[in-house]
């Protein structure tokens, strides 16, 4: 679905701010994946997947989304973009409608769709981010932080794309909020089996939902694996200041205080399960 | 592509371009910009040239970069060049119906070209080599002396700061938002004018709204941290006059005493020089 060859991305190339945000990056996305980026700060993930529909090109290097080439001549950028949707990094300045229905209805009625279908899926995707029927003919500027950010969530996933990317969706939500959201992504993946990219600084977040996670770092991958086998590298993910999941360091200062739990261990369920087997077998003294 | 506009901005590096007093950089531009209307001749325009080449060199800042600043006025020069070319009265020396080119016309459309040019140069070469800060700041000192008359020289130069300050800022928030918008599939670039004029509203609503926004937070942590306008305000670097500063007056007036002997060079000196 999506594939990248050889991509490099320069901001400001030849000037005297030149910086090179990407670099040499390989990668290829498949349907049905939900993949998970992290890296530390600037390690260009942004950039990185802003270049997945084409909102920028790449200085050197290809990408493919269904094999069309995002730099071709002629290739239809609109159409890319409604197949790949993106929910920008802090997107709630993406809103201007007069009214919240009408806003999440902005990416649908790009896409020629008819007044029925628009209905649908304006309605259909407020509720995924919990924004009830009662705030939807209110107007976008008199609703908290929050909600203004699951609007504008809702407004990239009413054009149900094939390839979902969200940047950091629930940096600065409640805890309760952020889970509900991300949930809600995920059943939604489940069933209608379209690709999601969740760019998050929360380990426990990329661990929970990802099944493949991709570890930025000064513009290059780093690693690009699954949960299980990147949390199990803790000491490169500290190297380039990232950390892993709390229940991973748990299982870590465990086995170096004697147990021998297995490496990579992401998240509680499977954390509980070995470490109370782990304890059934040491005898109190 | 808003980033292209170099006219304004700020190129970082070391030189003695850079160290200038900014109060004596403001003025020596001046006084280059009145000197570019006094050339009266091509001689003169030689001595402009080698002269803002040296500075152009001393700053630092590679000329390929100094001209990328001219391109997005290069439709303006142009204009002002033909206008002038078929415009002005004199000698005529070639026609083709109602179009006339006169001697006056070629000379007069050269000179504009060179002034507005040099002009450019002159003030892109103010601003890239001295950090806003410093220029409003050399701006507020130089009008000093008018704030008897009751000009408000602080509040100027402060609203000035505020303004170079958030260009930038402004122009990297309508470029996220373009961006933003342009992934719910908004159209740009429609070869439809009135389609693309539609596309502007999702871009200008949500671009008032932040900057309204941010006016209002600045004032709010302006006033935390007590501002309260200009009066027995000190500064934490305070402008100081240099020798270097010194040298580049004396550059100058050199300068204009050269100009002034190339205003009065005319054929009839350069005539024998040749035969
Ligand atoms: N518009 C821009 N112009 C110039 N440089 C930029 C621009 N946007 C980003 N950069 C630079 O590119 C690098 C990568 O930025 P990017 O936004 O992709 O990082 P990121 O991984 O998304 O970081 P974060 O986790 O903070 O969102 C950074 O070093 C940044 O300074
Ligand atoms: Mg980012």
């Amino acid at each position: 679905m999506l594939k990248l060859e050889n991509v490099t991305y320069t901001y400001q190339p030849n000037g005297p701010f030149e910086k090179t945000a990407v670099r040499d990056v390989n990668l290829q996305v498949e349907l049905g994946e939900f993949v998970g980026i992290i890296g530390h700060t600037g390690s260009g993930k942004s950039t990185l997947i802003q270049m997945l529909n084409a909102l920028i090109k790449p200085t050197s290097g290809k990408v493919f989304v269904d094999n069309v080439a995002t730099t071709e001549k002629g290739a239809n950028l609109r159409d890319i973009r409604f197949k790949v949707g993106l929910v920008m990094q802090y997107p709630e300045y993406q809103l201007f409608e007069e009214t919240i229905y009408k806003d999440i209805a902005f990416g649908p009625k790009n896409m020629g769709l008819g007044e029925s279908e628009i209905d649908r899926r304006v309605r259909a995707s407020a509720q995924l981010v919990g924004i009830g029927e009662e705030l939807l003919e209110k107007s976008p500027f008199e609703i908290s932080g929050g909600q203004k950010r699951r609007v504008a969530i809702a407004g990239v996933l009413a054009m149900e794309p094939k390839v979902l990317i969200l940047d950091e969706p629930t940096a600065g939500l409640d805890p309760i909020g952020r889970e509900e959201i991300l949930c809600k992504i995920r059943d939604m993946h489940r069933e209608t089996g379209i690709a999601v990219i969740l760019i998050s600084h929360s380990m426990e977040d990329v661990a929970r939902y990802a099944n493949r996670i991709i570890v930025m770092n000064k513009g290059q991958i780093a690693a690009d694996d699954t949960p299980d086998a990147i949390f199990a590298q803790v000491e490169m993910l500290e190297s380039i200041g990232l950390s892993v999941p709390q229940i991973t360091k748990i299982a870590e200062g465990l086995n170096r205080r004697g147990f021998a739990l297995p490496s990579g261990i992401h998240d509680l369920q499977t954390g509980k399960f070995e470490i109370l087997k782990a304890i059934e077998g040491v005898k109190p003294c | 592509m808003l980033r292209d506009i170099t006219l304004g901005q700020y190129f970082p590096a070391e030189s003695v371009i850079h160290r200038l007093d900014p109060r004596v950089k403001i003025m020596l531009t001046l006084a280059y910009i009145v000197v570019i209307f006094l050339i009266r001749n091509f001689v003169g325009y030689g001595v402009l040239f080698v002269a803002t080449a040296f500075i152009v060199w001393l700053s630092k800042v590679p000329p390929k970069f100094m001209l990328k600043g001219l391109r997005p006025l290069l439709f303006f020069i142009l204009l002002t060049a033909i206008l002038n070319l078929f415009m002005t009265d004199g000698h005529e020396i070639f026609r083709l119906g109602f179009i006339r080119i006169t001697y006056e016309g070629i000379i007069g459309a050269a000179f504009m070209v060179l002034r507005i040019t040099f002009l450019i140069v002159a003030s892109s070469l103010l601003t890239l080599t001295t950090t806003p800060i410093r220029l409003t700041d050399g701006l507020e000192r130089l009008l000093n002396p008018f704030k008897k008359i009751g000009l408000p020289a602080h509040e100027l130069a402060m609203m000035m700061t505020i303004a170079l300050r958030f260009i930038p800022t402004l122009l990297e928030e309508t470029d996220k938002i373009m961006k933003a918008q342009s992934a719910r599939g908004s159209d740009f670039e429609s070869r439809n004018v009135l389609r693309r004029a539609k596309a502007m509203i999702p871009i200008l609503v949500p671009l008032f709204i932040s900057a309204f926004r941010r006016a209002d937070e600045l004032a709010t942590a302006m006033e935390c941290r007590c501002y309260r306008g200009g009066e027995g305000r000190t500064r934490l670097n305070a402008l100081k006059m240099t020798e270097l500063d010194m040298h580049a007056i004396m550059f100058m007036i050199l300068f204009v005493v050269l100009i002034v002997g190339a205003n009065r060079v005319t054929w009839e000196i350069i005539w024998p020089i040749f035969y």
